[in-house]
């Protein structure tokens, strides 16, 4: 019947990529400039945020965690209001994740504060007794890289015109002059409110831990 | 063709991709009880500091087994195989030849790459696809050298028909090339910054919706492309060569191919299911993953009906048991997770311990257990020994099977009782439990998928030492055996 066509890879092999390259094509394209769109009023992360977003991905939080609620009564009962598309414009990559050994975490700023997640990242059975979370106490020490978060935000202003401000230059000047002026008050900010001497102490020094970081991704999450 | 007899074919890289598929399923398989048993016992986390915790690891488990074993096997396979239903051996050509070796080379120092990287933390955490740019790069050369290979051995085929194992082969290689490059375009930070930050970062060139939408058309057609096409590619060729049978049907295989290739790209979207793609995308991946069964039943009733008139063989020869199993699981496995698929079931199922439980069906009772079965059966041809022991073989087909058994029941279980926990309301409407109580419940049912997993690590160390020992020590055979492989 095809006999013939397995007698000529060439052939074969195209009409292979074909069938298979079929489905992307119909499923992925025609929604693709819709689904970029912002929600009104949507701001884009500040490099601390970006930082703290950068620390969830290297301590992989979305092993465990997801960030999309679904519209179930359940889940916005649970969780707040159910996602939306544009909220997600500015996430690259996306971290819905695919699995809640935790719970979601898409509106968690919401409802924690920042000592509750300080107090929670050092040991979580602190705040809930049957955890099996495990504590994350090297954010406490590890000192966030700024400068890989303010090189995203570089690109990202660039390469997808994300709203940035005059404030997002290139350039190693530029990144100095942002993290004294913007990133250091920003993280001061979050570092009182999470009332941990060490953390705020390490920030007045003018470096700023991973902690701090995450902490500020996290409250954003809203 | 006829002097096919007195081709000589050329196993050296074939034999190394053995090592390693034997190494990295040790190495993969370590981890993935580690992680299980921290689930069950948080205090497990803390044996090494940072780079202990069950979050950086489980990508690393991930990957090991996916890429370091499985891709090993599926090399290992594609470098005996192809050969012998092409008729041309790897040492007609030098520069084929060599090409492999480099191959191995730059996959040895990519997959060295995977592990440090990932135990750093270094991740663009798209899950299946971790790795920064510069070991994507990596990949793609390494795949490149993989299609050369592949068409300079059709090029200088002698057998014009390509048999049905090489259809898979060059399926795999056109389809994991489209899915990787499309969904790993991503922009390096560090070319537009002016020298900021870390040379290896980079962003994602979609945001959002549309990432989890390229994401999941690659995490679900990676599981087609490397855990389904491959493996079939390998049943095809290793079930009827150790059991000496014809195929049962060449018109059930050709429809099982076409089909797969055409339905299974489109039920990516049984991931997103109730997020925020469209309704109509939702509903695509819903239909086409139940169509999906078609397909994939047919591939596994032809290798089963291969077997016909001669299932005395299942009893006899701990190879054929370990494929048959296989094919079997592959049957499960596939009518498992288009019943995910349902959006009313997906409601209940999705984020829950159900969805790791499908997948550890498919890959520990049919991928590992393909791998398995051709590893043995090449490894006498290769070495030109027999089998160490068929009762080592034996042991660790059964202690594997409890395994996964004991595996995939707790996480059923498990899943099931979470989706139905989250959702479960008072009869004010109330919700009934805290999220901790979803959590606390599933100790006992962790507890057992470790020791299921434990099981089934212990069966691949009989594995490891079993293959160590034919390939050193078995008896040498004088002549290669032509069906079944011989063993002690």
């Amino acid at each position: 019947m095809f006999h013939w066509l397995e007698k000529n890879p060439f052939l074969f092999s195209v009409g292979v990529f074909i069938v298979i390259a079929f489905a992307g094509l119909v499923e992925i394209l025609p929604n693709f400039a819709e689904a970029s769109r912002p929600i009104k009023g949507l701001k884009p992360y500040t490099v601390l945020q970006l930082a703290g977003k950068e620390v969830y991905k290297k301590d992989n939080c979305i092993a465990c965690h997801s960030q999309l609620i679904r519209p179930f009564k359940s889940e916005t009962d649970r969780y707040g209001k159910y996602s939306l598309s544009g909220e997600y414009a500015y996430d690259r990559p996306f971290l819905w994740g695919s699995k809640r050994t935790g719970p979601d975490l898409h509106r968690v700023g919401n409802y924690r504060t920042p000592d509750w997640h300080a107090n929670h990242m050092w040991d979580p059975k602190s705040v809930v007794p049957d955890s099996i979370m495990p504590a994350y106490k090297h954010q406490f020490k590890n000192v966030a890289d700024m400068k890989t978060a303010y090189a995203e935000a570089v690109t990202v202003k660039k390469v997808f015109n994300t709203p940035y401000g005059d404030e997002i230059q290139p350039g190693k000047a530029a990144f100095e002059k942002y993290y004294k002026t913007i990133a250091l008050p920003e993280a001061l900010k979050i570092a009182k409110a999470m009332k941990n001497k060490d953390v705020l102490a390490m920030v007045q020094q003018g470096k700023i831990p991973e902690i701090v970081a995450l902490v500020a991704y996290l409250e954003r999450l809203k | 063709m006829q002097s096919s007899a007195a081709l000589e074919y050329d196993y050296s890289v074939a034999k190394l991709y053995m090592w390693t598929a034997v190494i990295f399923g040790i190495v993969g398989m370590t981890i993935g009880v580690l992680i299980a048993s921290q689930l069950a016992f948080p205090e497990l986390n803390y044996l090494f500091g940072e780079y202990g915790t069950f979050s950086r690891l489980r990508p690393l488990h991930t990957n090991v087994v996916i890429y370091g074993f499985t891709v090993s096997g599926i090399f290992a396979t594609f470098y005996y195989s192809a050969q012998r239903v092409l008729k041309v051996s790897m040492g007609e050509s030098k520069l084929l030849n060599g090409l492999g070796y480099l191959q191995f080379i730059l996959y040895l120092i990519a997959a060295t790459g995977m592990v440090i990287s990932e135990l750093m933390g270094i991740t663009a955490s798209k899950e299946y696809a971790q790795m920064e740019w510069p070991l994507d790069v990596l990949i793609v050369v390494i795949w490149v050298l993989w299609g050369v290979i592949m068409f300079g051995l059709i090029g200088m085929r002698r057998e014009k028909a390509l048999y049905i194992s090489m259809w898979y082969y060059i399926a795999c290689f056109l389809g994991v090339a489209m899915l990787y490059l499309f969904n790993n375009m991503e922009v390096p930070t560090i070319f537009f910054s002016g020298g900021v930050g870390a040379w290896y970062h980079s962003v994602s060139m979609y945001a959002g919706t549309n990432d989890a939408l390229v994401q999941w058309w690659w995490g679900h057609n990676a599981v087609a492309f490397v855990f389904t096409v491959p493996i079939i590619a390998i049943i095809y060729y290793f079930l009827p060569k150790e059991s000496g049978q014809a195929v049962y049907s060449y018109k059930l295989s050709l429809l099982s191919f076409w089909g797969l290739m055409f339905v299974y790209l489109w039920a990516g979207g049984h991931h997103l299911l109730w997020s925020t793609v469209p309704d109509w995308m939702q509903t695509m991946g819903s239909v086409f993953s139940v169509v999906l069964i078609l397909p994939s039943w047919g591939s596994a009733i032809n290798m089963l009906l291969t077997m016909k008139g001669e299932w005395n063989q299942l009893t006899e020869n701990p190879l054929i048991k370990f494929m048959v199993l296989a094919s079997t699981f592959y049957m499960l496995s596939t009518l498992e997770g288009p019943i995910q698929a349902v959006k009313s079931v997906n409601a209940i199922a999705h984020f829950t311990d159900w969805i790791p439980g499908h997948v550890h069906d498919g890959v520990l009772g049919w991928v590992a257990f393909m791998i398995f079965a051709a590893l043995m059966h090449m490894a006498t041809r290769a070495f030109k020994r027999e089998i160490y022991s068929k009762s080592l073989l034996e042991a660790q087909f059964w202690i594997q099977t409890t395994g996964v058994v004991l595996y995939f029941t707790s996480m059923w279980i498990a899943g099931i009782t979470q989706g139905m926990m989250w959702r479960a309301v008072d009869e004010y409407g109330n919700l009934m439990y805290s999220f901790i109580d979803t959590v606390s419940v599933l100790h006992p049912y962790y507890t057992i998928r470790a020791i299921g997993g434990l099981l089934y690590l212990i069966g691949m160390f009989m594995f490891a030492y079993n293959f160590l020992m034919t390939a050193t020590a078995g008896r040498k055979l004088e002549q290669e055996p032509q069906f079944r492989s011989p063993m002690a």
